[in-house]
């Protein structure tokens, strides 16, 4: 699960991840009174968007003033933020950061991750901050640093100061070490308490307050491993529907498995595996999935039903293959459930059914003896190609 | 011969009271599994169709000789706690069905492992089957048939898929392996490829991939340097969009990173015959035993 910057910073926070002083506003109003109460020189207004780059849309600026402030929030509050991240259509804005902005002087990435080499939890550094990770890693990999934690011992204090030092190795900063440590071990226990997938800060900033130097988040990304949201309850709520396509957001509360794509030909499969390379087959021959939807191993009629909603749901889809290989529940089964799904739903597009597996017979003379409009396929490819033409022709 | 598992595997099943641990003891019992324990904390004394429950994996293992166990224990029951008991009652080789495991539970229990001759299986696998001899996990048996070709793979139903295609060809498999599809699995293509390489029966090895991690491209390397048999692979996602997570754990391309290209490029650099779609891993298969 993704969450806000936000909401990451309050959780960061609560661990003892040093950040500068901030709040979340709603309405421009709300923004100008956090910058009021802020009372620093500059201030930073953020859109809060689940989407990377939002600096380059336009979603992130600079204020000298609390009035500046609201004008800035005003902007970009309601705007429709297009980031590298966020496809062409860009992402609404419903919240603003505003933030202390402080005189940077050196910008770091700090991270914490799963390496599945390993199986074990590392901490990736780079004194490149601010920029993309991932093009540092490609182009300079010795810009960047990593430490590996054994799940039983967990972070060490020494393996923090050491990190903290490969981190940080101009002496002029040598001051802010200690405050590095510990801002390390905050992140990893943070990671640890709430089951995190991923902890990101970038950047993490060396900056100049009174004259004194600290070290400080400035801009924080979490994670949350999905399998253990059901013992964070008080994460579990920081969800934010809109931020998430609705039709994904019914299938995962219902147990599916579904995403939404650009093509007009639905799909139902299932096991994740067969799901992907149905979609694969279906493009080999000129067609477009509309989706991925994987109805889960046993495919069981409830499922099926939910499925079809999801599919249809969606305007595009002109046609729908389902592809269902039958093991432990049985064909015939599956077959029954395909019919009275398809009768609930009110199925008006044409649909392709290719089933394999134990009484499969059975399942096909279920379907064929059904008054439903269904060309039932012999094998995949035939499957793919009777659904690529009746998407076509529809 | 086979790898890992025969007519002769004594399997204990943690989370065998479960509605699913229940049934499916039940189908690989049918199958000719030796199921000889099963283990529930709080049922000990008690009885499965005749199967012996033990308190604990220890008890159960003590008891019966078992060398295996299967776990059907619920992610919420702590599951990878469950493979952590049936490391330390000291069996050979742990399968582990259960889905949906928080990743830091199994980091936790995969270092727990570290050191000990166990191996694991999974988690979020369909599980081991030596078609004809023992079936430990969840598949379908009719999609198999005992014969001289190995299956390793990260997803369930695409290794059904393909091992019946297989089967309407006429040819058996000596042993298919699910590893799962999670971030942090037991064991991963590499070993089961060894194990492969060194069984006098398997004379050839299919490898079902998946786009996410980079678990295809080690397999493609070792298969260069160290496999004398042939290798014929698979890789599901080549329309996958990046950045969405495709139902399985690991089924995410990042950054540019695991995509269906670049597993694919590096399995044929390996020489591995890599089939281009779904439906002809039966035909490349054929060519490749030819």
């Amino acid at each position: 699960m993704n969450i806000h910057e936000y909401q990451a910073r309050r959780i960061l926070e609560s661990y003892g991840v040093n950040t500068l002083p901030g709040k979340v506003a709603e309405t421009p109003e709300e923004a100008e009174a956090i910058a009021q109460e802020l009372k620093c020189p500059k201030y930073v207004i953020k859109a809060q968007i689940h989407a990377g780059g939002r600096g380059k849309g336009g979603g992130v600026k600079l204020a000298d003033s609390p009035a500046e402030v609201k004008q800035h929030a005003d902007a970009i509050l309601g705007m429709q933020l297009v980031t590298p991240q966020t496809g062409p259509e860009g992402k609404l804005v419903r919240k603003v950061l505003i933030a202390e902005a402080a005189e940077i002087e050196k910008e770091f990435y700090l991270a914490i991750l799963l390496d599945r080499e390993t199986s074990r939890l590392t901490l990736i550094g780079s004194e490149e901050g601010g920029v993309n990770i991932e093009e540092v890693a490609a182009q300079t990999p010795e810009k960047i640093i990593r430490a590996e934690v054994h799940p039983a011992f967990g972070l060490t204090e020494f393996q923090a100061r050491e990190f903290a030092y490969k981190l940080i190795t101009d002496v002029d900063y040598r001051s802010v070490i200690p405050n590095a440590t510990q801002l390390i071990l905050a992140l990893y226990s943070a990671f640890i308490a709430c089951d995190c997938s991923l902890v990101e800060i970038n950047p993490l900033a060396i900056v100049k307050t009174d004259d004194a130097l600290d070290i400080v988040a400035l801009d924080s990304k979490v994670n949350l491993d999905d399998n253990s949201l059901w013992r964070h309850s008080d994460i579990a709520e920081m969800r934010d529907p809109h931020e998430e396509d609705p039709s994904e957001l019914e299938a995962s509360e219902s147990g599916l498995s579904y995403i939404r794509l650009d093509g007009d030909i639905g799909c139902m499969v299932n096991g994740a595996g067969l799901a992907m390379a149905t979609m694969d087959i279906i493009k080999q021959n000129g067609g477009e999935p509309a989706n991925f939807l994987d109805v889960g191993g046993g495919a069981s009629v409830e499922a099926v039903t939910h499925a079809f909603r999801l599919i249809l749901a969606d305007d595009n889809v002109k046609a729908v293959l389902v592809n269902i290989f039958g093991g432990i529940m049985k064909c015939d089964t599956i077959a029954n459930g395909i019919v009275e799904a398809a009768k609930q739903v009110e199925l008006n597009v044409p649909l392709v059914v290719r089933l394999e597996g134990t009484n499969v017979e059975l399942g096909k003379q279920i379907i064929a003896e059904s008054d439903l409009n269904v060309q039932q396929a012999e094998g995949l490819s035939e499957a793919a190609q009777l659904s690529v033409k009746a998407a076509n022709l529809a | 011969m086979s790898i890992l598992v025969n007519k002769n595997t004594k399997v204990l099943v943690q989370g065998i009271t479960g509605r699913s641990g229940r049934f499916h003891t039940e189908q690989c019992a049918a199958y000719g599994t030796q199921i000889v324990a099963g283990a529930v904390p709080g049922r000990g004394g008690s009885d499965v169709n005749g199967i012996p429950v033990y308190d604990t994996v220890a008890d159960g293992v003590t008891a019966t000789g078992a060398d295996t166990s299967l776990i059907f224990v619920p992610a919420r029951f702590n599951a990878a706690d469950s493979v952590m008991e049936a490391a330390e009652a000291g069996v050979e080789l742990i399968v582990c069905i259960s889905e949906h495991i928080p990743v830091l539970d199994m980091v936790k229990a995969k270092a727990y492992l570290q050191g000990k001759s166990t191996r694991l299986i999974g988690p979020n696998c369909p599980g081991i089957i030596t078609p004809g001899e023992c079936k430990i996990g969840v598949m379908p048996e009719f999609a198999y048939a005992p014969g001289n070709v190995g299956i390793v793979s990260r997803s369930g139903t695409l290794t059904y898929e393909a091992a019946y295609q297989l089967k309407r060809l006429g040819i058996g498999q000596s042993t298919c392996v699910g590893i799962g599809g999670d971030p942090v699995i037991g064991t991963n293509f590499v070993d089961v490829l060894k194990l492969f390489e060194a069984d006098d029966d398997t004379h050839a090895v299919v490898l079902i991939g998946e786009i996410g991690g980079t678990a295809e491209e080690k397999a493609a390397q070792f298969v260069k340097d160290e496999m004398t048999k042939p290798v014929i692979g698979f890789i599901a996602g080549q329309t996958a969009p990046p950045g969405k997570r495709m139902g399985h754990a690991g089924a995410i391309i990042s950054g540019g990173q695991g995509t269906a290209a670049d597993k694919i490029q590096a399995l044929k650099d390996a020489g591995v015959a890599v089939a281009d779609s779904l439906t002809t891993i039966g035909e490349t298969v054929s060519e490749a035993l030819a």
